[in-house]
């Protein structure tokens, strides 16, 4: 099969790319090796949007920062994608961070951050009463915000494939060969050749450039794990409460999320792709640094633990290049934070390369840009009534932790692009995603993962390949 | 917006019991609110018997015993509504419910009996490190899958916690082919019936891992192995203790928590020891005409239990909807040495009798359970043996009642003999 332009992972950021080219008349590949897109480091990060006051100035993580924060308002209504612009608080708890507050004010504005200004003690604990009393003062950034990250790429990628691009699920890119037609990339799921190849491969990003060669970078895997607290400690902060950042990252935050629960997190450990284990060392590390700036939260309320990799690299920022080596083959890489926040910057960064590159870009003339989906928890009474009257199974709640109804479910089995395990249709609709954790709802969603697309409930895995539920049925077999 | 004289939230034990006595005690219109296809709640996968030795006097399996319920309310005029889901209660008893049948609605209750049992404690509320895997269940999802929709969930198997469920599941996963390697408990005793031990692990030779717990879980798609470590009496794994079994399952059946989202978002007074309402002697919250009953209020050990703590919140409410109010000052309940809670949590003054539910802390031995007015002993009882996996219970007579002068009455247990 040929494209203009293949794509190589659908995270965030590959997402984020084919969004803004599937506006372009082109043949559109999108090569993903997971079963289902945002199934990398898009899934399990802070989810927030940054005011854009990190970044050394100069920078592109500075500028792509700053213009894709701009870009979420409107993206995520156009989208329907849950964002909220909570703003952000750095806080001080000794003389050095006060420092480092005056220095993170001085690189925000020239990377031209909106609206940042010093609080004193007083002021922050009045916007926000659970910090410590140790918090001597702190740095606001309006602008900043928590989005749904995995949502954000859902609905990235759906629209491109609404707009004719071609996703191709477990279809992890083994070897690169050139060809007449420029690359020819070889996949369990078949041959692919394409014109130009966006290297969006998140965290194996630098396997990928060796496939063809290029040897410029190296991708140092980071590992952050987290708490994910109930709803009963949704409000214990109003804002993304984050510590004076390190050498190592931007430290442990503490931020409501678009779902109304706390997250607390991260840490930051070498590690390699895919490992996505908690420790007892960790998560003790993150939750005692939490309590430094937030005291009072209650890790009685944790409902999941979890762990994301970051693409960290060995370079200070992100790559975003054409290969000197492959020509046409561009760089998306080493897309550490803040790069959801600058994931639909880069989308746009990525058109102007291969732009640059030699592709001629002309609109489509009927370009669908936007994406609706019915969140039923979310509908007035009388809408919840017609839409029960028109198909009785949006009455009927499966999850029960966070109001799920079947009709959600069995809408999201016939999205543009449809979930095929149990924690794709989490992603989707938030089944399982609350307080049970799945415990009473997970059989009936295999039931219904099952059902719609006609497979056995033991082919339906948790969440990628291998990860199996059922081995067989019991000696009295499987019900009807 | 639809009027009835009773609604009951959860067509589960304790609500057919409720809705069975307060229909005896003369209630006419009342309404059961379910959320599954059928009623019978959790006992509809308990496919083993042991039910109902004390309340019918013999010996059933699970559905037998909601079958019996249900039954028996089959033949009153009290309506079930299955596939409901209650989504909102308020202090002045209103309720919004969605089914695919009757779409959203909103009832008035003359009075609520809150009847919606509890959840299992998951990998997250441990914090259980390790990998992502899939292979880790809830031991009720376990059994949901095996008993309702007849799948295996695995064929080498470790359960954390020896809890009823994850014993009960051991031996079911063992009669099913499955291999089970080890239950392993983190307190130096089990938290399950001594009865269950000896039949589901003792009677297959399954080891039980005492002040034993799960530190590791390794795998990278699905399970591949636990690491299971010894703990001090801090509970604190020692390194250097741990074992290392190749399974493909971990079932988790490590605590209920009683599921009071509605409770708590209608106002009601939560008590953070049972995590339940915090109830009078006949059930009723802190809301007037909402009374709680069966795992909702605190996890019970035995279904027998819950059908009889039920009958009484159905007699109560009952009895709100006739207008007879208990009356009589508050005596507060105070949980004394090594009792982790008690329901109720208060009583009347000038009752006839009470009964007063309990959990200690520790195992004792030989040892008694004192009540305490201010510092005068009302009442002693001796006890060979007590554990936390076991509820006690007391029956304090007209009499002894009488004789309490202050606001509180303490229940504590006597401290070992010096």
């Amino acid at each position: 099969m040929h494209y203009d332009v293949i794509i190589i992972g659908c995270g965030v950021v590959g997402a984020a790319c084919a969004y803004a080219l599937s506006g372009y008349q082109l043949r559109l590949g999108i090569l993903e090796a997971s079963n289902d897109v945002a199934n990398g480091t898009t899934k399990a990060n802070s989810a927030i949007v940054h005011g854009g006051y990190d970044p050394l100035p100069g920078t592109k993580m500075a500028r792509l920062n700053v213009v894709g924060n701009a870009m979420f308002p409107e993206l995520c209504r156009r989208l329907d994608v849950p964002f909220q612009k909570i703003g952000s608080l750095v806080v001080s708890l000794s003389e050095e961070d006060d420092a480092v507050l005056e220095e993170l004010l001085r690189q925000g504005k020239e990377n031209r951050v909106p609206g940042l200004r010093i609080l004193s003690a007083e002021e922050a604990r009045s916007m926000e009463p659970n910090l410590s009393s140790e918090v001597r003062g702190a740095l606001y950034a309006p602008s900043a915000g928590i989005v749904n990250p995995w949502e954000l790429c859902l609905a990235m990628a759906e629209t491109a494939v609404k707009n004719g691009a071609e996703l191709h699920l477990s279809a992890p890119v083994t070897a690169v060969e050139r060809c007449e037609a420029g690359y020819l990339l070889r996949t369990p799921k078949g041959d692919f050749t394409a014109r130009y190849v966006l290297n969006c491969a998140g965290v194996t990003s630098d396997r990928v450039a060796n496939l063809v060669g290029d040897h410029s970078f190296h991708i140092h895997p980071n590992k952050g794990e987290y708490f994910l607290l109930d709803k009963a400690e949704g409000t214990r902060v109003g804002r993304v409460i984050f510590q004076c950042p390190t050498k190592v990252g931007k430290g442990v935050l503490v931020a409501p999320t678009v779902h109304g629960n706390l997250l607390v997190g991260p840490n930051a450990a070498p590690t390699c792709p895919g490992d996505t284990a908690n420790s007892a060392d960790g998560l003790a590390f993150v939750r005692a640094s939490a309590q430094r700036a937030v005291p009072g939260i209650n890790f009685r309320e944790n409902i999941r633990n979890f762990a994301g990799v970051r693409a960290n690299s060995d370079r200070d920022d992100f790559i975003i290049e054409e290969s000197r080596v492959a020509p046409g083959f561009i760089h998306l890489a080493g897309i550490r934070s803040p790069g959801l926040t600058a994931a639909p910057a880069i989308g746009i960064e990525a058109l102007e390369l291969l732009k640059k590159a030699g592709l001629s870009l002309q609109k489509k003339a009927e370009f669908v840009d936007s994406r609706r989906r019915i969140r039923f928890h979310e509908l007035s009474d009388e809408e919840k009534n017609e839409l029960i009257r028109q198909d009785p199974r949006w009455g009927r709640v499966i999850c029960r932790c966070e109001t799920v109804t079947e009709g959600e479910i069995v809408a999201a089995l016939h999205c543009p692009i449809p979930p095929v395990s149990v924690n794709g249709v989490k992603r989707r609709v938030g089944a399982g995603m609350g307080r049970c954790q799945g415990g009473f709802c997970g059989p009936r969603v295999q039931e219904i993962l099952a059902r719609e697309l006609g497979l056995d409930p033991t082919q339906i895995p948790m969440d990628w390949e291998g990860t199996w539920v059922l081995c067989g049925e019991t000696k009295g077999g499987a019900k009807a | 917006m639809t009027k009835h004289d009773l609604v009951v939230i959860g067509g589960g034990p304790a609500g057919l019991a409720a809705a069975l006595s307060a229909w005896n005690a003369g209630i006419r219109d009342i309404l059961i609110l379910e959320r599954d296809k059928e009623a019978g709640g959790i006992l509809n996968q308990c496919i083993h018997n042991g039910f109902g030795l004390h309340h019918f006097k013999e010996e059933l399996t699970g559905p037998e015993y909601a079958g019996r319920y249900i039954a028996l309310v089959k033949q009153t005029g009290v309506e079930i509504r299955t596939d409901t889901m209650v989504l909102e209660l308020d202090e002045n008893r209103i309720l919004h419910t969605v089914s695919p049948k009757h779409g959203y609605e909103t009832f008035q209750a003359g009075a609520v009996v809150l009847a919606m049992g509890c959840r299992e404690r998951t990998r997250g509320a441990i914090s259980i490190p390790g990998a992502r895997c899939s292979g880790i269940f809830t031991a009720g999802a376990a059994q949901r899958f095996m008993n309702m929709e007849g799948y295996m969930v695995g064929k080498r198997v470790v359960i954390l916690g020896s809890g009823d469920i994850g014993l009960i599941m051991a031996r079911r996963m063992t009669l099913e082919g499955a291999k089970v390697l080890a239950c392993v408990e983190l307190m130096p005793y089990s938290g399950g019936l001594n009865r269950n031990i000896v039949q589901c692990l003792h009677d297959f030779d399954i080891p039980l891992y005492l002040s034993h717990t799960v530190t590791d879980i390794r795998g990278k798609d699905r399970l591949e192995q636990v690491v299971v470590s010894k703990v001090d009496d801090k509970r604190r794994p020692i390194p250097g203790t741990e074992m290392v079994f190749d399974c493909d399952t971990l079932l988790l059946s490590v605590g209920l928590l009683p599921e009071n989202e509605l409770s708590r978002q209608a106002g009601i007074a939560i008590d953070p020891r049972t995590n339940g309402p915090v109830v009078w002697e006949n059930r009723e919250t802190s809301i007037p005409g909402v009374f709680a009953c069966g795992n909702v209020l605190h996890v019970h050990d035995l279904v027998d239990y819950v059908s009889a703590e039920s009958e009484q919140a159905g007699q109560a409410a009952a009895a709100f909807l006739l207008g007879a109010r208990p009356e009589g000052s508050e005596i507060r309940l105070v949980n004394g040495f090594d009792v982790g809670y008690t329901v109720p949590q208060h009583i009347h003054r000038g009752l006839d009798s009470v009964e007063i539910f309990f959990r200690v802390r520790n195992v004792r031995k030989d040892t008694a359970i004192r009540v305490m007015d201010g510092e005068n002993q009302i009442a002693r009882f001796k006890r060979e043996h007590m554990a936390p996996g076991e509820m006690e219970t007391i029956k304090l007579p007209k009499v002894l009642l009488d004789r309490i002068q202050g606001d509180t009455l303490t229940i504590e247990i006597e401290e070992a003999a010096k």
